[in-house]
């Protein structure tokens, strides 16, 4: 392997680790909020993937009917909720933020079916068609348990993934897609050709990161995200809702998930079930940050992403073993320090 | 109108009762205390008015059914707890614990403002503190910011859960005055204490909880004067109020503070 090969390599897995990134990010922002390990979490990076494809190709995207299946048991479970707790008062709220809302971008996307889209109103779209479909499924399964414990809350997400592979398949097909490039652009870097896409990528999720720092570094909402994850009696003595901030880090993970579905839909074929494996090395990722450190995770993904652009090169069959097989270690030694910090807690 | 008013109410955990058919009531600008030795029900009582434990019985605040109430409904409305525990937002520095006292009323920045220049006047120290995380202030600094974010809230009704535990006599006497002077912004405030003589002296009004269940009250300089009392928990003699207290025992009943207390 000579320098330039090197280069390029490193250069591809700085790319794919920008991409892993954004969504580990927003694996460790859910967790922080909610306390659930949101297993789907890369399943909302394919699918918009998949929506943007299929606007692409005029066609109707499969998000459409998921989301309204979504919308739907979402809004039931919430009128079951206030009819037991006698609050009908709140009906017509929680028909405008579960029915009406989600719904918003389906029925765009509907009427627009068959005319040409502009590929940044294309991108719009199925950022905002995939953003309702976590938020929803937190409303539909993680609130009635959000007291749960952590195991369980994982062991749904688990059952929630194979599930929504399932209706995946329904509403997207069995093929694999392929989008555009957002850009033909090359660059020559000192003598190395640089393509536009990966610079792309790699500008995107910093300034996503950025924005991330400043929203919770300087917004009171981005506060209270923190707050509610430092400690949630103290966030609801304080009138912080933990359904609110929780509905909020949903949105936000699902912004940068979409975001690096955006991303990725040019570079790989992404099938309706690609994003349990975009999900599964953002999340190691994320464990090399301990679920709770956002720059420690964004070092992970992107360790993540070298490492499985040089073992492609070299052992490429081998390539997932041995991303995987570099969890078993990280897992064992940051399950060292974490029970180390649950005995800190414990003192206090 | 009672502000806060309590009615007969019952708090279980799981089977064991700790609070039974308990009422009470503070009228507007009032201070009430509630004392009584370790484990009588006096933190479960307070979880259950803020809206954190399940309960049986009647509770209105402002002449609303608190059964309407969620936790967070209650803080917009001005009725706000400070836990024994305290339960700040240890990463977070002292100034956004602060700001996000105030979350409940976010819209109104400028009110906001002067809350926090307010705070800030009350509490020198944490301003010199205030880029500081909450989780490395000491335990007296904790306490000041514990209450300066309650008062963030602009609270109608305060419930304090022993605003003295573990801190030096002299920051114990600056406490109780800060409580006294929070009656004159029309603070209502629910004091739960178990330094009995010092909370006897700020309050207007006081109930003895022993064992979940209310077994004395009155105004409160008659129960400083009430023989029963003053055995149990005046500790006979005179200058044992404004003590110092150590930190807190770990178990339930029986600590070292009933036992002190049946002994005499
Ligand atoms: N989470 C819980 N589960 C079961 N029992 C509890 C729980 N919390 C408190 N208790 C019990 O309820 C009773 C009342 O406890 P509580 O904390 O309300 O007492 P307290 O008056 O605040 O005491 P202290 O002065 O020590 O703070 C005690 O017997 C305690 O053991
Ligand atoms: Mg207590």
């Amino acid at each position: 392997m000579n320098g330039e090969i090197a280069a390029i390599l490193a250069m591809d897995g700085i790319a794919s680790g920008a991409i892993y990134v954004l969504i580990g990010l927003g694996l460790v922002l859910i967790f922080a909020v909610t306390r659930v390990i949101f297993v789907p979490f890369g399943d909302i990076a394919a699918f918009t993937a998949l929506s943007l494809a299929s606007l692409e190709t005029g066609g109707r995207p499969g998000t459409v009917g998921l989301v309204a299946v979504l919308a739907i048991l979402a809004t039931a479970v919430e009128a079951t909720a206030l009819v037991r707790n006698r609050a009908l008062h709140r009906l017509p709220r929680a028909l405008l933020f579960y029915l009406v809302l989600p719904l918003v971008p389906a029925a765009a996307v509907w009427f627009a079916a068959g005319t040409t889209l502009s590929m940044p109103l294309r991108i719009v779209l199925s950022l905002a068609l995939v953003l309702p479909i976590a938020p929803l499924l937190d409303r539909i399964v993680f609130r009635p348990i959000a007291d749960a414990s952590v195991l369980l809350l994982l062991t749904v997400a688990v059952a929630l993934h194979f599930a929504l592979s399932g209706l995946g398949l329904m509403f997207f097909g069995p093929e694999g897609v392929r989008t555009k490039p957002l850009t033909d652009t090359v660059f020559d870097v000192a003598g190395l050709i640089v393509n536009g896409q990966t610079l792309l990528i790699l500008a995107a999720s910093i300034a996503f990161c950025g924005l991330l720092f400043l929203y919770f570094e300087f917004t009171i909402q981005g506060k209270a995200l923190r707050a509610t994850a430092v400690n949630r009696i103290g966030a609801r003595l304080v009138g912080i809702r933990p359904t609110s901030t929780g509905t909020i880090a949903y949105l936000l993970a699902s912004l940068l998930a979409g975001i690096s579905g955006v991303l990725i839909a040019p570079v790989t074929t992404i099938f309706y079930d690609s994003g349990f494996l975009l999900g599964l090395k953002a999340f190691v990722g994320a464990i090399i940050g301990a679920m709770v450190s956002y720059p420690v995770t964004a070092l992970g993904a992107v360790m993540v992403g070298l490492l499985e652009s040089y073992t492609s090169f070299w052992l490429s069959a081998y390539k997932e073993v041995l991303v995987f097989g570099l969890l078993i270690p990280v897992l064992l030694w940051r399950s060292l320090s974490f029970s180390g910090t649950e005995e800190e807690e414990a003192e206090e | 109108m009672a502000l806060l008013s309590i009615d007969q109410v019952t708090v279980a955990y799981d089977k064991v009762e700790a609070v039974r058919g308990v009422s009470l009531a503070i009228e507007p600008g009032q201070i009430v205390t509630v004392i009584g030795p370790n484990g009588a029900g006096k933190t479960t009582l307070l979880g259950a008015a803020i809206g954190l434990l399940p309960w049986r019985g009647r509770m209105s605040f402002d002449g609303i059914d608190l059964r309407r109430l969620d936790v967070e409904a209650r803080i917009e409305r001005g009725f706000c707890l400070v836990p024994e525990t305290r339960e700040l937002f240890g990463d977070l520095s002292v100034s956004d614990n602060l700001l996000l006292g105030g979350y409940s009323r976010r819209r109104d920045s400028a009110g906001l403002k002067q809350s926090l220049t307010d705070v800030y006047g009350r509490f020198p120290r944490l301003s010199e503190r205030r880029d500081q995380k909450a989780s490395t202030l000491s335990g007296g600094e904790r306490q000041m910011l514990a209450l300066g974010r309650a008062l963030m809230v602009k609270p109608r009704l305060l419930m304090l859960d022993e605003p003295s535990l573990g801190l030096a006599p002299i920051i114990v006497r600056e406490v109780f005055r800060i409580i006294a002077s929070l009656r004159e912004l029309g603070v209502s405030i629910l004091l739960v204490e178990q330094n009995a003589r010092a909370a006897l002296e700020t309050a207007d009004f006081g109930y003895v909880l022993e064992t979940g269940e209310i077994v004395h009250s009155g105004a409160a300089s008659a129960l400083m004067h009430d023989p029963r009392v003053t055995a149990s928990y005046l500790g006979g003699h005179h200058d044992a109020g404004l003590e110092a207290r150590g930190p807190k025992r770990m178990s339930g009943p029986g600590g070292p503070r009933s036992e002190e207390g049946e002994l005499r």
